[in-house]
């Protein structure tokens, strides 16, 4: 087989494998002041938005990594990595999609994300974040005209200072824990969503990431602020190329509800998770945290993990507001090598709150995966109440399901409530389907899409058929 | 403290018959715990309950020297009344009586000069401690194929003679095949303020089984600390029965491996917890080969300022196909002060296994209370129906039927 064939027979268990050869600017490699400085000097920065990167630098070089979570990986070496990278052609930012390297449009094709927006069947905005920059957002000027700030997180920061300000590190500090810090130094993009008072955003607001040159790591952030009585649906897909090293992808994602406010926060995760074994892949450790700051305030958090190597997030809820309500609903599946440290936590502040947390994890071949969660209800957070319902599924015994919930309780009049069961595909449903006609890897898919169900239906329309497919990608070969 | 403790081990090496070999044993065991000190809150399995700042807080400063040469009375009456047992009794932390009157003394075999270190892989620096005190080490086997006709009590007594001490009571079980053996701790302090480490390590041959009930009833101001290492061949069972009420503050640890096939273990606990208490179970099953099974049942019931932990993790090695693993948590919590932590943990390698856990905690349902109320019970009494309801449930689960009357006695469920 000569290399060309090997590469398509490669990318037919990853389709999405293929790296655009296209020039990028890039940052000087490694990590200190001056790589900020420069960060903020391209992006043409105010001061306020550097000082907030080194003020979180000088944090940062006071932590240390930590070391609790169940993955372990070989140490990153920061001082190695390129943080920030973008198409040379956005150096001068084109003022629409006609000005856009073809190469990119012709990337984002292939990936199924057309930014030409008649090419859209059913409106939903997207925003395209490239390596370490914003490349297009479409639908912008129909969501102007309610009053919706949908744009890049650059872009913000030159256009809408007051609000960027105003919330940007309210619900996750410069001060926090080390990957967290690590992007408030050096983010390069991401999104930011403004939905004004009583609006309900029209159509479904998306994110596609994608990691495209090597030896980076992508560092965006996003900020989403629904105003009093708003509510947005929000999508967030990822994908990268296939390549032999590990990259580093370490996000931050900030929600604010006000008051009767609704956000809803779905992602499709599929980074590159590395060959059958196990080399390269994105190190995944994404900081989520959504803050429910006015009462009756919602937030709710939809994941399919299927990518990455190594994925370590908790998507979380503060429930401040009282009557405020946090959702978690999550797949994580992992095959072959890949590992999964994921969860959520729902901390209740505020009377009357309430939180409901659904996990399932399917792991296979050789892979790890740990649900880790934490439920806390503060003594003030009275009549509050949380279900959490966490399943796995294994499949042969070279692979790990683990479950460690954390639960605190110093509330009397609250209530929790904890389920964990774990098991394999019962040989009763397999044969069953077998009867009708399945073959076993179609039997397996009904029955994990069986299994996965309460969280696919969680999903938008579009969304959630993507996500079943992907749940059957992900487990092919793992059967038998 | 480590100027303290290292004069008070120089003390007991003077005063006490040790030979050489023993003094560098033991004296690397201090230095073991030297290294890390009482576990405080930063390590993983002491996050619910820093056993550090309590002992600071609780005591202040404690000695490690214990002379026991003083001859200590034995207190009679603490003797549980109409109940045919055999008895060993501490007092402060040594020794006083072992009394096998009910037995057959061929078929067990007391050794009060045993060496045995416990070199246990999930070691704390507290079992370092222990090592490095624990006084005389007393090793009880039972012969094959002989049950013990009574059950045997371990009184655990101080008296005030002790204060701000810290004790290391420390045996070791064996249990040859077949043979059975059902053991009763009850606490009964008189002393305050003393840090108590004790260590059990029980071994379990083919088709032994042990059954230990562990009573910390009786109010006492003192910080106590446990530990049992239980490990089972083939077929053998093991039950465990934990009330947890007594002391200031306590921590019962279970580590259990299921190293035979059809190995079971039942942990079964309660917490009655009131007035600045705070108490902690963890438990640590390991399903090493096919076909084991354990069972866990922890219920708590928390008045005023009144804290819980439970810690319960079921590790199912890549082997142990068929496993059944079963964990159940609840906790009913009075008074607004009142907080109950849990972290039940699953760890599974294999993949033809039935594991599951569960957690629920809230306080008492108020429809119950009405349905009580409305058929003329007071609030007080609807209230104790009901909490004796959710704790009977545990007791039940008692397979010794005279020592389930005895606990339910003792704990004064009327039925």
């Amino acid at each position: 087989m000569d290399k060309r064939e090997k590469d398509i027979e490669k990318l037919k268990d990853y389709k999405y494998g293929f790296s655009t050869d296209i020039e990028n600017t890039r940052a000087p490699k490694g990590l200190n002041e001056d790589v900020i400085k420069f960060i903020s000097n391209i992006k043409k920065e105010p001061k306020w938005m550097l000082d907030f990167r080194l003020k979180a630098f000088e944090r940062f070089k006071q932590l240390k990594e930590p070391n609790w979570q169940k993955p372990k990986y070989p140490k990153i070496d920061y001082q190695d990595l390129y943080y920030y990278s973008a198409p040379k052609s956005m150096d001068d930012k084109p003022k629409s999609l006609d000005e856009l390297d073809p190469k990119l449009l012709e990337t984002y094709k292939k990936l199924g994300i057309p930014l030409q927006e008649q090419a859209r069947l059913n409106g939903i905005a997207v925003d395209a974040v490239f390596d370490s920059v914003s490349v297009a957002t479409t639908f912008k000027d129909e969501l102007t005209k309610q009053g919706i700030i949908f744009c890049s997180m650059s872009e913000a920061i030159q256009k809408h200072p007051d609000l960027v300000k105003k919330y940007l590190g309210t619900v996750i500090p410069t001060t926090d824990h080390f990957f967290a810090t690590l992007n408030s130094a050096v983010f390069t993009d991401g999104s930011f969503v403004y939905i004004p008072e009583g609006i309900k955003c029209p159509m479904e607001l998306s994110t596609y990431f994608r990691i495209n040159a090597s030896e980076t790591g992508q560092f965006e952030r996003t900020l989403i602020i629904a105003d009093k009585g708003s509510y947005v649906s929000y999508l967030e897909g990822c994908t990268a190329p296939m390549r032999d090293e590990n990259q580093l992808h370490a996000a931050n994602v900030e929600l604010i509800a006000l008051d009767d406010a609704e956000i809803k926060y779905s992602t499709v995760q599929n980074w590159y998770p590395g060959d059958e074994n196990g080399k390269g892949g994105i190190y995944n450790f994404v900081t989520k945290r959504g803050l429910c700051k006015g009462k009756n305030s919602k937030i709710s958090w939809t994941q399919v993990e299927t990518g990455s190597a190594i994925t370590w997030k908790y998507p979380s809820c503060i429930l401040k507001g009282d009557n405020s309500i946090g959702e978690f609903y999550s797949i994580a599946i992992t095959n072959n090598h890949q590992k999964a440290d994921t969860g959520t936590k729902m901390i209740h502040l505020g009377k009357n709150t309430k939180s409901k947390i659904i996990s399932k994890g399917i792991s296979a071949g050789f892979s790890d995966m740990t649900y880790r969660g934490l439920v806390d209800i503060n003594s003030k957070a009275k009549n509050s109440s949380n279900y959490t319902q966490c399943d796995s599924l294994l499949m042969g015994n070279k692979c790990g399901a683990h479950t460690v919930p954390y639960i605190k309780n110093k509330n009397f009049d609250s209530n929790i409530a904890h389920e964990a069961t774990t098991s394999k595909i019962s040989e009763e449903q397999l044969h069953y389907c077998q009867q009708r006609g399945l073959n076993p890897e179609e039997a397996v898919g009904l029955i994990v899409n069986g299994f996965c169900k309460e969280v696919l239906q969680q999903l938008p329309m579009e969304f959630a058929v993507e996500a079943q497919k992907l749940v059957g990608i992900s487990l092919e070969g793992s059967v038998g | 403290m480590t100027e303290q403790i290292k004069i008070d081990f120089e003390k007991i090496v003077k005063t006490s018959a040790l030979t050489e070999k023993d003094v560098e044993l033991k004296k690397k065991h201090l230095n073991k715990f030297l290294d890390t000190g009482f576990p405080s809150k930063k390590l993983e399995n002491w996050k619910f309950s820093d056993l550090s700042q309590i002992i600071k807080k609780n005591i202040g400063e404690l000695s490690f020297y214990n002379d026991y040469s003083i001859s200590n009375e034995l207190d009679t009456s603490i003797f549980v009344k109409d109940f045919e047992h055999n008895k060993i009794i501490f007092i402060n932390g040594s020794i006083e009586k072992v009394d096998f009157t009910h037995e057959d003394h061929d078929k067990i075999e007391i050794n009060d000069n045993f060496k045995f270190v416990n070199e246990l892989e999930d070691s704390n620096s507290l079992l370092s401690l222990n090592n490095a005190f624990s006084n005389k080490n007393y090793k009880i086997t039972v012969k094959k194929d002989y049950s013990l006709k009574k059950p045997l009590v371990i009184y655990h007594t101080t008296n005030n003679k002790i204060k701000s001490k810290n004790i290391n009571p420390k045996l070791e079980f064996q249990l040859e095949q077949n043979s059975s053996l059902k053991l009763i701790d009850l606490f009964n302090d008189a002393a305050e303020s003393n840090f108590i480490n004790i260590f059990y390590n029980f071994d379990l041959k083919e088709g032994a089984i042990l059954k230990n009930y562990k009573i910390d009833k009786v109010q006492n101001k003192n910080i106590r600390y446990s530990y049992n290492n239980i490990e089972q061949d083939n077929n053998s069972i093991s039950e465990t029965f934990i009330l947890s009420s007594g002391s200031s503050f306590s921590k019962n640890e279970i580590n259990c491996n299921l190293k035979g096939e059809y190995s079971s273990a039942f942990v079964n606990g309660i917490f009655s917890l009131n007035n600045e208490q705070h108490h902690e179970i963890r438990t640590i099953i390991n399903h090493l080969v096919e076909n084991t099974k354990s069972y866990q049942l922890i219920k708590s019931v928390l008045g005023k300022n009144s804290k819980s932990a439970y810690q319960g993790k079921i590790f199912v090695d890549s082997k142990a196909q068929k496993t059944d693993g079963y964990q159940l948590s609840k906790a009913i919590l009075l008074d607004e002060t009142s907080e109950f932590n849990a972290k039940p943990e699953l760890e599974i390698y294999a993949d033809d296994v039935k594991c599951s856990h569960g957690s629920a905690s809230g306080s008492l349902d108020e429809n119950s209370i009405f349905y009580l109320m409305s058929r003329g019970l007071n609030y007080q009494q609807s209230k104790e129906l009901l909490i004796n309801g959710f704790l009977i449930d545990v007791v039940e689960k008692i397979t010794d039927t005279e020592i389930k009357d005895l606990i339910k006695n003792m704990i004064g469920f009327k039925e």
